[in-house]
């Protein structure tokens, strides 16, 4: 009995997860057949026509949660390292308290902020100085291409990187936390250096924890939709430069889904659905195959 | 705390001197490698070691003995400054290594513990291979070309009497090991940085016999070039590898001599009762 409904819980979660991916292609089927594989391919988004492609979106949801990425890793490893190894006691606490308090708050609050506050400040101060920067250096004057609009991927990145960092830190905190004393110990012993015991010894030791975060984080700022929606710009177009406004899948989404008329706009919107699940669920993967090879490498 | 060491400014600022220390004869007169003067150890508020004095002589082994709680493991973290790494943890005292005083808060730490290597109680290897565990503490201090890298590998493993056992899987993990050949291993890679003293902290606690058999040979061999001091709970083993021992009581120094006086004559009683086994 207590068997049969423990069993029947777990099976839940099967047909749960089937029938999300079976809904999504069975909503995706009109926009499948209309576009096929050419909906992968272009980036034409035109509602008026009912030609849609997703290439835009999905490009946009690759491109912010790189950006996330990018600065969301070293930063939190930063803040990580400095909790668990530097920080004097006392500050401890306000930090980690700190950190948990970001995580919560709502994506919205990320939103609104990112649009009134963090747009203007990039706008006014930060973008003219990359565009600067950049101009004479080949391809990166492209991708930092002017004019400053405030609001565009770069600036989705930027607040993605925000919301995953409580992620990550955290993550990595934990598992920097569970490295033996007397193994860094050892690594001091021999003389090593605050930096060379955290890239040689606990990095390592913790591999597989501190990628976990990271997958965690990047799976956040994948799925991302509320705070991204605000501050993007809604283009479903691909710009050479990160400065201008773009969109990502879920976005997309959330915009238009509610004014989207038609069977076919509606199934486009479910098929990009899935094409996020599917990447989601790819990223998943690799790293699980990821932490596999170097687990049998650590063996071997 | 600490302006009165000898040669003035107690700061290493010259590289480790590395390799075995060129040949005075033996029979000649000892040399104290380390001076611990008049030392006091503080966890927070509770005072753990109280003014212990001793010597430390060069190519020597020094043993601490004592019952749990006594200090020794303690007064070996005061030597190479580990206690630094946790706050609420100081000292009082000097310790001299070669005239600099090892407590001043000027000195160079990394240095300091390049030339004090020190093993610890369990195994520790590096999440690494075992040539890069042993290469790893070479490459912080010494950029060297690969052949003379293999070499320094090759030397240490064989110095830690390992190298028969593992030069089939150097690029294996050494993590794979067994437990004695981890310690043996920890051992390699603390004399690969070519230290001038080696602080050993109940090496063989967690080893079985035979492996502890071979850790002692080792600790035998590596008299000839290294200055060891061991703290052991064993005190067959203190007595079968230490050239001096120092029997430590409730953060006291109580007595310390030769070897085979402190276990034969002892001249405090209470050294007498501990290692006859009447407590402790």
């Amino acid at each position: 009995m207590f068997r049969g409904a423990t069993q029947s819980a777990a099976v839940l979660v099967l047909v749960l997860l089937g029938g999300v991916i079976v809904s999504l292609i069975h909503g995706s089927g009109p926009s499948i057949r209309a576009f096929g594989f050419g909906f992968l391919t272009t980036q034409t988004w035109n509602p008026v026509t009912e030609k849609f492609g997703a290439l835009g979106a999905i490009y946009g949801t690759v491109v912010t949660s790189l950006i996330a990425m990018l600065i969301g890793i070293p930063v939190s490893l930063g803040i990580a390292v400095f909790i668990t190894e530097l920080c004097p006691p006392w500050l401890k606490r306000p930090i980690g308290t700190a950190i948990e308090l970001l995580a919560g708050i709502p994506s919205i609050i990320y939103g609104i902020w990112g649009l009134f506050v963090l747009a203007p400040f990039l706008q006014a101060q930060v973008q003219p100085v990359l565009i600067a920067l950049f101009k004479p250096i080949p391809g990166l004057s492209t991708i930092f291409a002017g004019p400053p609009y405030g609001i565009g991927t770069f600036t989705a990145g930027i607040i993605l990187s925000m919301m995953v960092l409580p992620y990550i830190t955290s993550v990595t905190r934990d598992v920097f936390q569970t490295v033996p004393a007397v193994l860094k110990e050892s690594a001091y012993g021999l003389g090593c250096t605050t930096w060379e015991v955290v890239r040689h010894v606990m990095l390592p030791y913790t591999r597989v924890g501190v990628i976990g975060g990271i997958m965690l984080g990047l799976g956040r700022a994948l799925g991302e939709t509320m705070a991204v929606t605000f501050v993007i710009g809604n283009a479903h177009r691909i710009a050479g430069s990160i400065l201008a406004p773009g969109t990502t899948i879920s976005a997309a989404i959330a915009n238009e889904f509610a004014e989207a008329e038609g069977g076919l706009y509606t199934s486009a919107l479910i098929e990009s659905g899935l094409i996020l699940f599917v990447i989601t669920f790819l990223v998943l993967s690799a790293a699980r195959l990821l932490l596999q090879r170097a687990e049998q490498k650590a063996q071997r | 705390m600490n302006e009165t060491s000898p040669s003035g400014a107690g700061i290493q600022t010259q590289k480790p001197r590395l390799g075995p220390r060129g040949g005075d004869a033996p029979g000649q007169a000892l040399k104290e490698k380390l001076s611990v003067r008049d030392v006091s150890f503080f966890y927070g508020e509770a005072k753990a070691l109280k003014n212990v004095t001793l010597p430390v002589y060069e190519r020597k082994v020094t043993a601490l003995i004592g019952p749990s709680g006594c200090g020794k493991s303690t007064l070996l973290r005061i030597l190479n400054r580990m206690y630094d790494l946790y706050p609420k943890q100081r000292a009082e005292g000097e310790v001299l290594f070669d005239g600099n005083n090892v407590l001043d808060p000027k000195q160079d730490l990394n240095l300091l513990r390049a030339r004090i290597g020190m093993v610890f109680q369990k195994p520790t290897p590096f999440p690494m291979s075992i040539y890069d565990n042993i290469a790893f503490g070479i490459r912080l201090y010494e950029r060297l070309p690969k052949s003379e890298m293999d070499d320094r590998v090759e030397s240490a493993l064989k110095r830690a009497a390992l190298w028969e056992e593992v030069r089939g899987k150097l690029n294996q993990s050494g993590l794979g090991l067994s437990g004695g050949q981890q310690q043996r291993l920890c051992i390699a890679r603390t004399i690969a940085v070519r230290p001038e003293i080696v602080l050993l902290d109940e090496p063989t606690s967690a080893l079985d016999p035979i492996a502890t058999a071979k850790v002692e040979e080792l600790i035998y061999q590596l008299k000839n070039d290294y200055t060891i001091v061991i703290v052991t709970h064993n005190m067959q083993q203190a007595a079968r590898v230490a050239d001096y021992t120092a029997f430590m009581y409730l953060g006291e120094l109580v007595e310390f001599g030769e070897t085979r006086q402190v276990f034969t004559k002892p001249t405090k009683s209470r050294t007498e009762d501990y290692i006859t086994g009447r407590f402790g």
